[in-house]
């Protein structure tokens, strides 16, 4: 019966901090309107949650471009297709490559940060000690983070996706020899705008909220402790990415059917 | 000191049959404090028996499982948040680690909840800080990090931002606790003039006995819940109670035990490797 018992604890703990990080959203959506006069916190949050990732977005971005150029080429040249690398490259990076794998890095690199950050706080005592000075930490701390990292998400799969297209052209055209007015026509002919371009950014920016929120969350709810901001850290990363992956194929059934 | 502090009935904070627990750990059992306003009332006991957390229920940031806590008249815990949070305005708390944002400069932080509740222009913010960081002795330090501060120059930093609204009280949570000499002396004499020369009431939470004790009009002790002896520290020292006597003599045995308790010791060295 034991393990009966610690199914039915760990049930109600699962839905206990369900149901919390739900109610922390919806206090997160209705401080939104605190914003509005402190667009300087939200100035420093892009630059710490975005500009920070800018580097590694770049060079993750780059490499996937290049490595999609060679095995999209190993495989087309077959069929005597090379001329569609360009389209196959930018496809696979507007809708699939460019929101999940850069949600995956944001998640490592801003993610993890955000929730030791607010961690830290709670353990410090500097999200109490707002409050007895009568600032709502929500609308103080996490607002502005979780506004940055919405817009930052979009920003920086546009950023992946772009650089990864120039990857796939160095490797493509510069390396490889495919015909370079075949590569860009076709990515210009065949890559809709609506279906793909504005469908990828919807993704990238439901990645963001999600990752954020979880970031924010964790870092919020975390034991305010050094193991307690650890292992939050910890299941920000594991859980951001769980979120990420799950909702793709979400997403992606629903818009490319 | 005006008359109407001398008044024994004028009571700023009234804590009635407060009763709380964490989880199945029962940490307060019906306790009735009064703190007098004008005064600084003293609460004292061991670690662990909740003197922080008595802290944070009169600020509303717990909640009782029952009992009530009034403010200023107010019970703290049937306002709404937006009400809560006009009467935070007017209560300062000093954390024991200070609570500085550490993102913040030490003039930043001063200036932190004027700039969030107020409209004031920066040259008014500018000489209210100052004026703050100068009652603290910290008007040269304003452009320091709080990572380069000392543990007591954070804590008079967080002090002279607890006082940047002349609040009506000020909870100091474990002042002393780990501070040298002077910094201990410091703080003392900086309670006692704040107590003195602004009106204030203080609420003290700390087991430094000689330090709490130079400065606390009254003084409440606090043991497994309840509270076990209370008075000036006159009356306490004189208390023919074997716990007040343990606690303010800083003896190592008596009715807390040194020992956790255990089996037999000589049964338990006999035991040859076995639980």
């Amino acid at each position: 019966m034991l393990w009966l018992r610690r199914l039915g604890r760990s049930g109600l703990n699962f839905f206990e901090r369900l149901g919390r990080g739900h109610l922390f959203f919806f206090s997160i959506l209705s401080g939104l309107p605190s914003l509005v006069p402190r667009g300087h916190l939200l100035m420093q949050q892009l630059f710490s949650v975005g500009v920070l990732s800018f580097l590694i977005i770049l060079v993750a971005g780059l490499f996937v471009g290049m490595v999609l150029g060679l095995q999209g080429y190993n495989t087309l040249v077959d069929f005597g297709a090379e001329e569609s690398l360009g389209v196959m490259v930018a496809l696979s990076l507007v809708r699939e490559l460019g929101p999940v794998v850069t949600a995956l890095l944001f998640a490592g690199r801003a993610g993890s940060a955000l929730t030791a950050e607010i961690g830290l706080m709670k353990a410090t005592e500097q999200l109490s000690g707002m409050e007895m000075m009568a600032v709502d930490p929500v609308k103080r701390v996490i607002v502005p983070r979780f506004v940055a990292g919405m817009f930052s998400m979009p920003l920086l799969a546009a950023i992946f996706s772009a650089v990864g297209v120039m990857g796939g052209f160095v490797v493509g055209v510069g390396l490889l020899g495919v015909d370079d007015g075949a590569f860009w026509s076709q990515i210009q002919d065949r890559v809709d705008f609506y279906d793909d371009i504005v469908n990828g950014v919807i993704k990238s920016m439901v990645f963001g909220v999600v990752v954020t929120w979880i970031a924010l969350f964790e870092g919020y709810d975390a034991v305010p402790t050094s193991e307690g901001v650890s292992r939050a850290t910890t299941r920000t990363v594991v859980h951001a990415s769980l979120a990420v992956l799950g909702l793709d194929f979400v997403l992606t059934a629903l818009m490319f059917d | 000191m005006n008359q109407k502090n001398n008044n024994p009935d004028d009571v700023l904070i009234k804590v009635r049959d407060l009763s709380f627990s964490r989880g199945s750990r029962k940490i307060f059992d019906g306790i009735d404090l009064d703190i007098q306003r004008g005064k600084v009332t003293a609460i004292m006991g061991p670690s662990g028996t909740g003197k922080t957390t008595l802290l944070k229920l009169i600020g509303g940031q717990l909640r009782p499982r029952q009992g009530a806590i009034e403010v200023d008249g107010r019970n703290v815990h049937k306002l709404r948040r937006s009400a809560l949070f006009e009467l935070r305005k007017r209560m300062g708390m000093l954390f024991q680690s200070g609570a500085l944002l550490t993102d913040l400069s030490v003039f930043d932080n001063v200036a932190f909840p004027v700039r969030e509740h107020t409209q004031l222009p920066e040259a008014l913010v500018r000489d209210l800080v100052l004026m703050k960081l100068e009652a603290v002795g910290l008007r040269g330090a304003r452009d320091l990090m709080p990572s380069e501060l000392s543990g007591g120059m954070a804590r008079r930093a967080a002090l002279a931002r607890a006082i940047v609204f002349d609040p009506m009280m000020i909870m100091y949570d474990e002042p002393f606790t780990g501070q040298d000499p002077i910094s201990k002396g410091v703080l003392v004499e900086l309670i006692h003039k704040l107590n003195e020369a602004l009106g204030l009431t203080s609420v003290v939470v700390s087991h430094d006995v000689s330090e709490t004790a130079a400065i606390a009009d009254y003084i409440y002790v606090l043991s497994g819940g309840k509270v076990v002896g209370q008075g000036t520290q006159e009356q306490l020292t004189e208390s023919d109670s074997a716990w007040v006597q343990q606690f303010m003599n800083a003896e190592p045995d008596g009715p807390v035990p040194f020992h956790y308790p255990a089996q037999d010791y000589v049964e338990d060295l006999m035991n040859g490797g076995q639980n």
